[in-house]
């Protein structure tokens, strides 16, 4: 009988935590505002104080879909230990854990050369200090792309949120390139590629 | 050569070095190619020169655009030290060598695109019908804006006032008490919270303070201090009216002054 009544409270929790793991994955899956995704403090206002113990139960259960809870936070550098004010400012979203391979990628409703001029302009921008005037974009562009498909892909790029354009005509790594693109991996990718072209040709008989 | 003619030359040398420093941060130049030991240089010679207060501004907006190069000198190295640094020619050479396709095929093993979900909801069905069955057509909500036709005739000023056209003071007057009143009601800390400035017994006079105030804030007698995650606003005044107009960052603050807000502060008030 002890032992009965032991559990109910464990039980309430449980149920309690159940409904806001719910309630998190609705805010975080259905748009609420322009942008996708949902602000730390949205989170806190409607699950409590405990959110971040919510979104890391829910992000586990996200794991198995192959999908994670991704924070974003304000400062371009994500603080190691991030505080509670840190996390209420971050931007949570919902993002795919592993990536996509290749043959899914089509189903996004991007053209391979769209995607391989993303990654070009985002590249470029990221070794320039994360800024790079939209000229010298633009004439990258241009030596993969057609001239009428790069002002309209850079126009694409930046509605959709992967760069911004400054008033001097500066492009940025913008919110959603912060949110889906593992700058690091995607600049080692680019350069090994190369490196392991340059020794096969290494490698070849003469 | 005479000082008119060396004061000249040195008014030049200093516009030059802004330009530089200006176009360096516009558009993003490599920053080290300003030589900061020689412009200083420069401002020291002829510093002692300056009289005047627009020749003082000018050094100090040189010293001031100087520092900025400094500043992109200094996340220059920062960013070279980290994992992120790539030489742009080395990648820019890497980028043209690749295929559109291998682009493409690197791009997505370092992308995660954000998941979404589009669905309605049984719930905002029956909302959206219930909003439809209320609206009135589009002829009836439209006869309602028509003008209804009036025999013209002369209005007094105290008609007007009763109608609320007219304020019995002038506005400016008006502001100037409202300024005077809050001025009074900052204590020690020198602001109070917005709702305890605005709050009044009525909801009607609630919304004409808040109406008030933000004339206060809009033309300089005060200004607001938010802190968004406390959800905490507070009223500060200025001792001299500063004007916002031609100043940098002004931002818009929405602020709902609703009547379930005025009762919760209402209650609040009464313990």
């Amino acid at each position: 009988m002890a032992e009965v009544e032991g559990r109910r409270p464990r039980l309430k929790r449980k149920a309690l935590y159940s409904r806001k793991v719910k309630r998190a994955a609705q805010l975080l899956f259905y748009r609420r505002h322009l942008k996708p995704g949902v602000k730390g403090w949205e989170l806190r206002k409607s699950l409590g104080s405990d959110y971040p113990r919510v979104v890391k139960i829910l992000d586990s259960y996200l794991e198995k879909l192959d999908l994670q809870v991704k924070t974003v936070f304000e400062e371009e550098k994500a603080p190691e230990k991030p505080t509670l004010a840190d996390l209420d400012r971050a931007r949570f979203y919902v993002t795919l854990r592993e990536g996509l391979a290749s043959r899914e990628s089509k189903l996004m409703g991007w053209r391979i050369d769209d995607i391989a001029g993303l990654a070009i302009a985002i590249s470029y921008v990221i070794s320039k200090k994360g800024r790079a005037p939209r000229e010298e974009v633009e004439e990258l562009l241009r030596s993969k792309l057609p001239g009428w498909r790069v002002d309209m892909n850079l126009g694409r790029y930046i509605r959709y949120g992967y760069l911004g354009e400054d008033e001097g005509g500066q492009l940025y790594l913008d919110w959603r390139t912060r949110a889906e693109v593992d700058q690091e991996t995607l600049i080692n990718l680019l350069l090994g590629t190369e490196t392991s072209a340059q020794g096969q040709r290494e490698n070849e008989p003469e | 050569m005479s000082q008119r003619k060396r004061k000249k030359l040195g008014r030049e040398r200093l516009e030059r070095v802004i330009d530089l420093c200006k176009s360096v941060e516009e558009k993003s130049l490599d920053p080290f190619i300003v030589d900061i030991d020689d412009i200083i240089a420069v401002v020291k010679e002829y510093f002692p020169e300056w009289e005047l207060p627009e020749e003082l501004c000018l050094d100090a907006e040189a010293i001031q655009q100087l520092s900025s190069v400094i500043k992109l000198q200094s996340d220059w190295v920062k960013h070279r030290s980290t994992s992120l640094y790539t030489d742009p020619f080395l990648l820019e050479e890497k980028i043209r060598r690749l295929s559109g396709e291998e682009l493409a095929n690197l791009f997505v093993k370092a992308w995660n695109p954000i998941i979404e979900m589009e669905q309605i909801s049984p719930h905002s069905l029956a909302q959206a019908m219930k909003y439809w069955e209320s609206l009135l057509p589009l002829d009836v909500r439209w006869a309602k804006t028509s003008f209804l036709k009036r025999e013209v005739g002369a209005a007094t000023r105290e008609e007007l006032i009763k109608q609320r056209i007219f304020a019995e003071k002038a506005f400016s007057e008006e502001l100037e008490a409202f300024w005077e009143e809050l001025k009074q009601r900052v204590g020690k800390e020198g602001k109070i919270r917005y709702w305890d400035f605005i709050g009044a017994d009525d909801y009607l006079e609630t919304v004409r303070r808040a109406y008030m105030t933000s004339f206060l804030v809009t033309y300089g007698y005060a200004t607001l201090e938010i802190y968004r995650l406390e959800e905490e606003i507070f009223v500060l005044p200025f001792e001299k009216p500063e004007p916002l107009v031609g100043k940098k960052g002004v931002m818009s603050v929405p602020i709902a002054i609703g009547v379930e807000e005025w009762r919760k502060w209402k209650e609040g008030v009464r313990g």
